[in-house]
């Protein structure tokens, strides 16, 4: 009997939806742009989450991290930290376990000259193991050489967009650029590698080390980025720690001191974005979740308006036999199948906006939306429907049906 | 035994501070078969005594048993049973379901008794074949006229096939043309042996029936049948 009841209320649930196709769409819209929301900004930070990954997974799990920390509150004091060549010479010969140490020097903008072509690219000073640090793969010619830091030549490994910018051959390798002041002989052009977070990544130029260092002159106001790989990974906190002593050692820092630099393995990178990706999936999900209850709010208003509306109806039907439950369960059934339908709109829209940019962002994975976000967004929906269905059900099943009868 | 037996019925309403006695010890037997004129100028109480008749209000004090169960004294959802498996309303304003098509409004009440889609349907067209409808099962009531309309709401009635037809003012939206109609169908009704109680303020429509029974100041003040 109740299984019974279920269906006809079910029935006449979906007729009544039926029956009123646009009002019902409005009602429910806001139960669609919440679940759409939700829907978009999971599955953009779930692409966001799988490409930062993808990107740290070159590091590998056996590498450490050391740079400068530079917060605003010490650079307002004017104290500015560094990593200098000096700490780098430091740690390459006095840690233990170091597979590869290799230094990176993000330089400033330069401008790269070509011909009468000028370009600013962001000129990198690095060796031979930033090729695997940056996932960089060579086209044409060869990446740089321990011996091309060593010896400080002058060479470049360029990347696809500076070689278009510059009009350069399609292989320009033995071509000469010229950096700030500097000739420079291309020696390798890298593959694509398309943009990430809206940063072009084919937009640099990589010298050697040494070379970066000689031509940016002898001031001592270089910061370097260390890239350590070890031999061992058991062996990451000994290194860590050596790491840590050796540079606030270097530092001068007395022991009461913050360290002005920061040693990070790849994990560690990994997992601080990912709690930053969470923070904002969080934040996210309590604006859908006030979305959804404004939604939920909006299908309460037209419910109680719609058993208004129809109590001359709920008064037929309980004239001619209709139990309290019944027309409960038929209300409530509306509310919720309005909700559901609204989720289920909701799902495949924010779907869509998710495959847009997914689309729209170059290198970025196709969207995903995980089953927790299907799942909790239609449960969600369910739910309100239930609790803001419930009052106005309520409301029409317990109409006196001689006054419900009697209502024009 | 008496279809109905109505013994010393109140019904009180509360207005504000004062109480209004709208029937005011009511007897009356009906018995199976029975064709009834309940008749009364405005204010005498027919409408209170439709609504306790039809089991859509309970009495102040006093019994009311219909078809042998004390009905007085039950909760709404039992009297929502009642009124579906006992009685076949027919209102003056046709009250049909406006969305739903002739046959689907008088498939409705079995829904309320759990009956089974197929079994309802074939229920249902046997109903509106009784009353000459046959032809009209998909149209909706604001495609029907006021006649046809009401013998929609006939087989609405009779589709449970209830013990009493309860009628209020059957033929007050009708014209003269279409109240002959709908009186010649109750007189068939009558006939095939259906109880029917019309509550009505015009004595044309009274005289059909074979017991006219005329309340004033919520008193039963005459009980006449015709010979």
């Amino acid at each position: 009997m109740f299984v019974f009841d279920m269906m006809e209320s079910f029935r006449a649930a979906l007729l009544s939806i039926r029956a009123h196709g646009f009002r019902s769409f409005l009602t429910t819209l806001g139960i669609i742009i919440g679940v759409a929301a939700v829907i978009a900004v999971v599955s953009i930070i779930q692409g966001l989450q799988f490409t930062i990954n993808q990107q740290f997974e070159g590091l590998g799990t056996n590498s450490i991290v050391v740079q400068s920390v530079n917060t605003f509150e010490r650079r307002i004091q004017g104290i500015i930290s560094r990593i200098t060549p000096q700490d780098f010479e430091m740690l390459s010969t006095r840690v233990e376990g170091i597979a590869t140490i290799s230094p990176i020097i993000a330089g400033a903008g330069n401008s790269v000259r070509y011909g009468s072509q000028v370009t600013a690219v962001q000129v990198t000073g690095s060796d031979y193991n930033y090729q695997v640090v940056g996932r960089i793969f060579i086209k044409y010619g060869r990446f740089l050489s321990d011996n091309d830091d060593q010896t400080r030549r002058r060479v470049a490994v360029i990347g696809e967009t500076v070689r278009q910018n510059l009009h350069l051959p399609a292989n320009p390798v033995g071509e000469y650029i010229r950096i700030g002041d500097e000739w420079m002989k291309v020696i390798g052009l890298a593959e694509e590698r398309g943009q990430i977070l809206g940063q072009n990544q084919d937009n640099m130029v990589v010298i050697p080390y040494g070379t970066m260092r000689s031509i940016t002159g002898n001031q001592n106001k270089l910061d370097v980025v260390i890239q350590i790989i070890l031999g061992d990974i058991s062996q990451m906190e000994v290194v860590q720690d050596r790491v840590i002593t050796l540079l606030r050692t270097a530092h001068k820092l007395a022991p009461k001191d913050d360290d002005d630099f920061r040693v990070q393995t790849s994990q560690q990178l990994t997992s601080t974005f990912n709690t930053v990706l969470t923070t904002v999936t969080i934040v996210a999900g309590g604006i859908v979740a006030i979305s959804l209850l404004v939604g939920g709010i909006g299908i309460m208003n037209i419910m109680l308006v719609s058993v208004t509306e129809r109590t001359r109806e709920i008064g037929i039907c309980k004239a001619i036999g209709a139990k309290r439950h019944q027309i409960l369960m038929q209300f409530l059934f509306e509310s919720l199948l309005l909700c559901l339908l609204g989720g289920l709109v909701g799902l495949l829209i924010g779907y869509g906006i998710g495959a847009f940019a997914a689309a729209a962002i170059p290198n970025f994975p196709a969207a995903v939306v995980p089953l927790w976000a299907i799942l909790l967004s239609v449960g969600f929906s369910a739910g309100v429907g239930l609790v803001f269905g419930i009052m106005p059900a309520a409301k029409a099943a317990n109409l006196d049906p001689i006054e419900a009868l009697r209502y024009e | 035994m008496s279809l109905i037996q109505i013994n010393n019925l109140v019904k009180e309403y509360v207005m504000g501070e004062n109480i209004l006695r709208a029937l005011d010890g009511v007897n009356l037997g009906i018995e199976r078969n029975d064709y009834v004129a309940i008749t009364g100028t405005s204010g005498s109480g027919k409408s209170t005594m439709l609504n306790v008749l039809g089991c859509l209000d309970r009495p102040t004090s006093g019994n009311y048993v219909l078809n042998g169960k004390d009905v007085g004294h039950l909760d709404p959802d039992e009297l929502a049973e009642i009124r579906n498996r006992e009685i076949g309303f027919i209102f003056q304003s046709f009250n049909l379901l406006t969305r739903a098509t002739a046959l689907q409004n008088v498939m409705q009440p079995l829904v309320y008794q759990g009956v089974p889609l197929h079994e309802r349907k074939r229920r249902a067209e046997e109903a509106l074949n009784h009353v000459n409808l046959g032809n009209r099962m998909d149209h909706l009531p604001n495609q029907l006229s006021g006649g046809q309309r009401q013998r929609v709401a006939v087989a609405r009635a009779l589709v449970t096939k209830p013990s009493i037809l309860l009628a209020d003012e059957p033929t007050g939206n009708l014209d003269s043309r279409t109240t002959v109609e709908i009186m010649k169908l109750f007189d068939e009704l009558h006939k095939q042996n259906q109880t029917i109680i019309i509550v009505t303020h015009e004595p044309e429509i009274a005289n059909h029936c074979l017991r006219i029974v005329r309340l004033e100041d919520g008193r039963v003040a005459e009980d006449r049948r015709k010979s």
